[in-house]
């Protein structure tokens, strides 16, 4: 296919001049940020009420100040990283879940399910949703004078409102329910675009050796889409970690009850809105380090799905 | 006769299994679908009747509601406005630029060709709130505080669209048709724009969809960036939060909610097509 010939090759200038805007803007707009918030890092930088404090180097003062623990209810890094990942995993494990039983529905001959793209239309709809006005809406669903109050009272299930916002079970759980509405019919897809490029000869195979659908599915479908879940797990991580429309809004910025629901990003909100550039910039290095780590993971195994993912 | 016996059992468990999926599949479906017909149900209702209780049937406020919320303390059509202006050029940027960097990459060969396409795969997954620290500390020292501009810009940099991009043209873009072109005296701008953007329109059109409901829904950035008449919708529905909710009149609560939620779920619907289709589509590779 690569044939030099002269005029190819006096055309390739072109390539540098369209890669020029995409060049610029990364440099300008990311690599530059990005640099300047390693850099303050190690500064201390903050401005208190009008006076700006700084910049003075510290050294890692600020990576140990944001470990060490502090009084009770006040945030540090280790609190917000267990509230990011509990939240995340109780909203995960139903995900995944959901989201390999309807790609396997989907995606099997013998069901012939009716109704397949409303079904798809449905579940992804949610995802596609404002996260912070999802988050309002179920904040006033969900508030002691709301709908959802109402109804179970109307059933007998509770007596007395039951305040949601003000339990840290229930509102991780929300945060957690609402996570996982939004996101598995993106994973059912991306599991769905998987297992549909998986050999059907392999299905008839089984099918003539008596196996059952549970046989086919753990047997043949789940090792071979081993690599795409790990791409999910992964990628779903990086989002979780990411957290934070939800609740942000849900809690009205507290993460109340008693910073039992405040992620890591709304952390790093807090440290931006009141100008705490040092402490905010060593926990934005700490994020993009973790994300780093996972992103070559999945750069690691989504080499490997190539194999079984394109036909 | 054994045989017949297996075949029924299998038939049997098929139906079996079907009918599970069915019933598991609608159920889920009403769970993802019950919280807006709530909401639509109670943006109907007058604040009165929503004290009152829930009841499934919709009231004949909704109007009366929206024309308050439209007229509260919130100026919600002008954030409708902002957050339409960016999201359309956000869009747009990111699309017609996407597929440049794409055509750079597909379309020619150069030395740092192999390098740029590895670093712009690899930053794929940075998240823009790692960075967001010196972004806005930059944006501060340009003078571009509270403006759209570093929300929109950024958008020409944006490496799951070129990848995007980047596969669609390895499938649809034969390069004997630029050589062709070549011959025919064509610039390589021209080609780009009158020839090769054509063929990208289906690409391009999917990713629009998704960069405008990206941006649309973006909070992050926007809310550190964006002061006063330049909020975008979810600035004010989080301010809606911080409120004093419970001396609101309800109805324009429930409005203003539905007011940014249901123009998406109705493009949404018309755009479906395209859109769960699209994601098959780019999602394999990831």
């Amino acid at each position: 296919m690569k044939k030099k010939s002269k005029s190819v090759v006096s055309y390739n200038k072109w390539g540098y001049i369209f890669l020029i805007p995409f060049v610029v803007v990364f440099i300008v707009f990311q690599l530059i940020p990005l640099i300047s918030t390693v850099y303050y890092s190690f500064f201390t930088y903050y401005e208190d009420g009008l006076d700006v404090i700084g910049p003075k180097p510290n050294g890692i003062n600020n990576y140990i100040a944001l470990f060490s623990a502090k009084k009770e209810g006040e945030m540090n890094f280790m609190i917000g990283l267990k509230n990011t990942m509990i939240m995340w995993i109780l909203g995960f494990i139903p995900q995944i879940i959901l989201s390999l039983l309807f790609a396997a529905w989907f995606s099997d001959p013998s069901l012939r399910l009716k109704g397949q793209r409303f079904f798809k239309t449905v579940i992804y709809l949610p995802n596609l949703i404002m996260a912070s006005a999802f988050s309002m809406l179920f904040f006033t669903l969900f508030s002691t004078v709301g709908p959802v109050n109402d109804i179970l009272k109307s059933l007998g299930i509770i007596k007395e409102s039951y305040d949601f916002m003000a339990h840290t079970g229930s509102v991780r759980g929300l945060v957690a329910f609402m996570n996982c509405l939004m996101w598995f019919g993106n994973t059912t897809i991306l599991l769905l675009a998987g297992m549909m490029g998986i050999d059907p000869a392999l299905f008839e195979a089984a099918e003539v050796d008596g196996a059952t659908a549970r046989q086919v599915f753990w047997r043949i479908t789940m090792p071979i889409l081993k690599p795409i879940l790990i791409y999910v797990v992964i990628t779903s991580l990086i989002g979780g970690l990411q957290m934070f429309d939800v609740p942000q809004i849900l809690t009205n910025t507290k993460g109340s009850p008693n910073n039992t629901a405040t992620t890591l990003i709304m952390f790093l909100n807090r440290h931006l809105y009141s100008k705490n550039y040092g402490m905010g910039g060593a926990l934005s290095v700490i994020l993009f380090f973790i994300t780093a780590i996972l992103s070559l993971v999945v750069f690691k195994f989504s080499g490997n799905s190539d194999k079984y993912g394109k036909k | 006769m054994q045989v017949n016996m297996v075949q029924e059992k299998q038939i049997g468990g098929v139906k079996a299994r079907r009918t599970f999926s069915y019933v598991i599949l609608t159920l889920t479906s009403i769970f993802c679908l019950i919280w807006f017909y709530i909401l639509l149900i109670n943006s109907t209702r007058s604040h009165g009747e929503l004290t009152k209780g829930f009841t499934p049937i919709p009231s004949i406020h909704l109007f009366e509601n929206l024309n308050n919320a439209f007229h509260s303390t919130q100026p919600i059509l002008r954030g409708m406005l902002n957050s339409v202006i960016v999201a359309v050029c956000t869009a747009a940027l990111s699309v017609y630029f996407s597929a440049m960097t794409a055509y750079a990459i597909h379309a020619y060969e150069f030395k740092l060709k192999k390098a740029i396409f590895t670093t712009i795969l690899a930053i794929m997954m940075i998240p823009t709130q790692v960075t967001a620290l010196g972004f806005l500390r930059l944006i501060d020292k340009m003078g571009m505080k509270n403006s759209f501009l570093p929300l929109i810009i950024p958008g020409i940099a944006a490496p799951i669209v070129f990848f995007y991009m980047k596969q669609y043209m390895e499938s649809t873009l034969p390069m004997e048709l630029l050589e062709a072109a070549r011959i025919d005296g064509a610039g390589e701008i021209r080609i780009f724009n009158t020839i090769v953007m054509p063929l990208m329109v289906p690409a391009m059109a999917v990713q629009a969809i998704f960069s405008f409901v990206a941006s649309w829904n973006n909070y992050f950035i926007p809310a550190l960036v964006l002061e006063k008449e330049k909020k975008t919708l979810p600035i004010l529905i989080a301010e809606l939060r911080g409120a004093d909710f419970l001396k609101f009149d309800m109805g324009v609560v429930y409005a203003t909610i539905s007011f940014s939620i249901f123009p998406v779920i109705v493009m949404y619907l018309i755009l479906s097509k395209y859109i769960v289709g699209g994601l098959a589509a780019g999602s394999v590779k990831g």
